[in-house]
């Protein structure tokens, strides 16, 4: 009796000494707390970016299209990865503004969602200027949804995009509440976190994402903000180019062409 | 299928289509609960650390009631979760640049200092019971089950001495000590959780976890007030019944002028916190004002337009100075305090509401809103669980725990262990 | 220390290693601080492959244009050569394999997602010739005039 109970101890001790250590120092290694803080200089030289020419953009909404079937993202669900905001500054100096179902049926009335299924039509007279912006994650710098994530399921990849694994998500919606721009969403089957990932199968192929493919007139572009002879790179470093919200310290990733102040 | 929120968010005006009340009536239950179980800690702690002697017979009551709820605070997080059964990854890989990932850590830690807070309040009675038990002969099962819950939670300690109680005693003390920092910062950090959200221009303000820490500690209380008076009567109209039964030490005049002391004492304190808590939703809501920075237009629009009832009529208006009044009437007593404390409750309770949401009631564009229609009648899973009959589940589950509860650690009429 | 008063520690220290033993066998071996640090680093990597893994459904005109070299050859000639095929066709996936067959989008919506005149200025949209779908044959399918991979008046069939 006496050593069956002597030998269950050691075992159980045994197991314990020896998961203990390597455990404890999984959850915080110093080392690893402190090493790659900024190893975005010195490290892969890949960072994904995004261009958006507001100018171009006559809101197809084709790019919505393309995304939610590329990325399985049920299509008469009312949650996108990406959609596209229509903007008319009328002479009186109001905004109207909307994007009814992310634009994923494009604009075809002059008529301004309200929401409630009241709509408010504007006279071509009215207008001083309209435009359409698409909107998608904006892959941070520092993404403070992934700061808040308690279980580590969403982080973000060297080489600059924030990714959800689908497998360890808790759906608390933590992540949701911390992006300033509402790219996150819960997924309408999978039930966890859902966010735009640049198409990370087809980017890390060569290929454009289903967004910038599908847009027919170049508004949208994608490329590798550290090659200098990339396109997008290019335009960011070479003209002027602009961020949504920057004032939360998130240094997002997708840059604008011909944004205005009334963009949000 | 179906996309979480939309069951119960109505839009108006431009919001962005991913935008939803994504965080429902379970994450405004979840700082409530909290916040009793912080307020009632706190309560407790006031006795035995600080030795106010007239929260003697509150403080054993609210450390146990403490304890029922501690569960309960939990019980809202995980009901909220798109996921239930992952929730234990919040201990195995806890990601602490989160606010939520700290909740482990903290609530476990809370967790174990309430837990042997109370083992060593009432080691005398579970050592007594437990030996009287297993000298029983001829048990029946259900004695035995008793035998041995009882014989588990001596810990194998069975010395009761004057020297072994005394350190009991002193251990109390400590613990106390230790826990009330640990209960405001499990509350304060609930606050931590929304303030520091710094997409959301309703929330984020450095006050949220004071304000929460103070909003806790009076609705605690005031729980504890609310619960303390239910007991008395019952035990009052048991005493008045059988007044010569062996169950009641007291008679019903007895009861009846303890409980009103009691009361009087403990009034004089929430009313202290509620002065405190009142002052610093001002003085957020008027720098908020004052400032004027780009958000407070939204702002202005939910607090003194849309939300105007909710916050103005219901939070301050009848859930602060309603009860303020009722405390402040000289002769209080116990129907009076009933009222005021159960106000008082509501008070927090719609607080809390305002919060979050209030906070979830406009859109990141600062150009369209969002109204929350809570789903009543529960036809799926969803709707049950972030429903009426969701939050009434987390609401009535700590008066459940501490009916339990009280029959291993019996709140009244046993002997003082220290 | 014998006093009792450890007792309860004990207890506490035992579910610490307890959850920590669970650890060891719950969490996968290759979740840890990966390149990005701690605070945004901190994942499962294995998560990335299964993300790269993700099937590819939309394959461009690049795609189309060896077997369908006429229809491609000759929308090049067009207006319409900036839209791309799966646009109207759906997603190509390992056509003709699976599926065999895609299906052509011929709604008046798909049409109107350009040619609803939207006169903003600023915006592209402004340049693209529209109809007013309430007064231009409604209820009629554009293609039923209009041959989409020859726009021009000249292509009306």
């Amino acid at each position: 009796m006496i050593t069956r109970r002597k030998f269950l101890k050691n075992t159980i001790a045994g197991i314990a000494g020896l998961a203990l250590p390597a455990a404890g120092a999984e959850i915080v290694s110093p080392r690893k707390l402190f090493a790659a803080r900024n190893d975005t200089i010195s490290g892969p030289n890949v960072r994904w970016a995004f261009l958006v020419d507001t100018y171009k953009c006559v809101g197809c909404g084709l790019c919505v299209k393309a995304c939610k079937l590329e990325n399985e993202v049920p299509y008469d669900a009312n949650v996108t990865r990406t959609w596209v905001e229509r903007y008319v500054l009328t002479k009186d100096g109001r905004i109207h503004a909307d994007s009814p179902k992310g634009a994923r049926d494009g604009f075809t009335t002059s008529k301004i969602d309200l929401g409630e299924g009241r709509f408010h039509d504007i006279k071509k007279e009215d207008i001083d200027k309209a435009f359409f912006v698409p909107k998608l994650c904006n892959q941070c710098e520092n993404p403070p949804c992934v700061q808040v994530c308690p279980v580590g399921a969403t982080y973000q990849t060297a080489d600059g995009v924030v990714l959800v694994d689908r497998k360890w998500c808790i759906g608390c919606g933590y992540c949701i509440m911390a992006c300033p721009y509402g790219v996150r969403f819960f997924h309408p089957v999978y039930h966890v976190a859902e966010k735009c990932t640049f198409c990370y199968h087809r980017i890390t192929k060569g290929l454009k994402t289903a967004c910038v493919q599908a847009c027919p007139f170049g508004a949208r572009m994608v490329g590798n903000i550290k090659d200098p002879n990339d396109p997008v790179s290019r335009i960011i470093r070479t003209e002027r180019v602009s961020v949504l919200k920057d004032e939360y310290g998130t240094r997002p990733q997708v840059y604008y062409l011909g944004i205005s102040r009334e963009v949000i | 299928m179906y996309v979480h929120g939309e069951a119960w968010t109505i839009k108006e005006l431009f919001v962005l289509p991913n935008e939803y009340i994504y965080w429902s009536i379970q994450i405004v239950m979840y700082p409530f609960m909290t916040g009793l179980v912080a307020g009632a800690f706190v309560l407790s702690s006031l006795y035995h650390v600080f030795g106010i002697k007239q929260l003697k017979e509150m403080a054993r009551f609210a450390l146990v009631f403490s304890f029922a709820l501690l569960p309960v605070a939990m019980l809202p997080l995980q009901m909220h979760l798109q996921q239930p059964q992952r929730g234990i990854e919040v201990f195995m890989t806890p990601h602490f640049t989160s606010a939520i990932a700290a909740f482990g850590i903290v609530f476990s830690t809370y967790g174990a200092i309430v837990a042997s807070e109370i083992w060593f309040v009432y080691r005398k009675h579970l050592v007594r019971t437990a030996l009287a038990l297993r000298n029983r002969a001829n048990k029946r099962i259900s004695e035995k089950i008793q035998s041995l819950i009882f014989n588990a939670l001596t810990l194998g300690v069975y010395d009761i001495s004057e020297r072994a109680l005394h350190q009991d005693e002193k251990a109390v003390k400590v613990l106390a000590g230790i826990g009330i920092p640990v209960a405001c910062f499990l509350h304060g950090y609930a606050g931590f959780i929304f303030g520091s959200v710094k997409a959301n221009a309703l929330w984020m303000t450095p006050l949220m976890p004071v304000i929460f820490i103070m909003s806790a500690i009076v609705s605690g209380i005031a729980l504890c007030m609310l619960t303390y008076i239910v007991v008395m009567e019952i035990r009052k109209f048991l005493a008045a019944r059988k007044n010569a039964a062996r169950l009641t030490h007291q008679t019903k005049e007895e009861i009846k002028g303890i409980e009103i002391n009691v009361i009087k004492m403990t009034a004089k304190y929430l009313l202290f916190f509620l002065i405190f808590a009142i002052s610093l939703e001002l003085l957020d809501l008027i720098f908020r004002g004052y400032t004027a920075v780009k958000t407070w237009d939204i702002l202005r629009s939910v607090i003194y337009g849309k939300d105007f009832t909710d916050i103005f009529i219901l939070q301050y208006g009848v859930g602060n100075l309603l009860p303020f009044i009722l405390f402040l009437l000289p002769g209080l007593t116990v129907r009076r305090t009933l009222i005021g404390v159960i106000l008082v409750l509501f008070g927090v309770f719609m607080m809390r509401w305002n919060v979050v949401i209030g906070g979830q009631s406009f859109s990141l564009t600062f150009a369209g809103f969002m109204h929350y229609h809570l789903p009543i009648i529960p036809d799926s899973i969803e709707t049950f669980k972030e429903g009426l009959f969701g939050a009434l589940l987390v609401f009535a589950t700590p008066f459940v725990l501490f009916w339990i509860l009280n029959k291993v650690f019996p709140v009244f009429g046993i002997e003082e262990s220290h | 220390m014998k006093s009792h008063v450890w007792r309860p520690a004990f207890v506490v220290l035992a579910l610490i290693v307890l959850i920590l033993i669970v650890r060891a066998f719950y969490v996968s071996k290759d979740f840890g601080i990966w390149e990005r640090g701690y605070m945004y680093g901190f994942h499962r990597k294995s998560n990335e492959d299964e993300w790269k893994a993700f099937t590819v459904k939309y394959k461009s005109a690049e795609y189309c244009k060896d077997c369908h070299s006429d229809k491609y050859s000759s929308i090049m000639q067009t207006p319409h050569a900036v839209i791309q095929c799966e646009n109207c066709h759906g997603p190509a996936l390992d056509h003709p394999s699976d599926p065999p067959k895609l299906t052509v989008d011929k709604r008046r919506e798909l049409c109107l997602r350009c040619h609803y005149p939207l006169p903003y200025p600023t915006s592209g949209r402004a340049n693209i010739r529209g109809i007013d779908p309430e007064k231009h044959n409604p209820g009629i399918e554009c293609v039923m005039c209009h041959n989409p991979h020859k726009p021009s008046l000249e292509g009306m069939k």
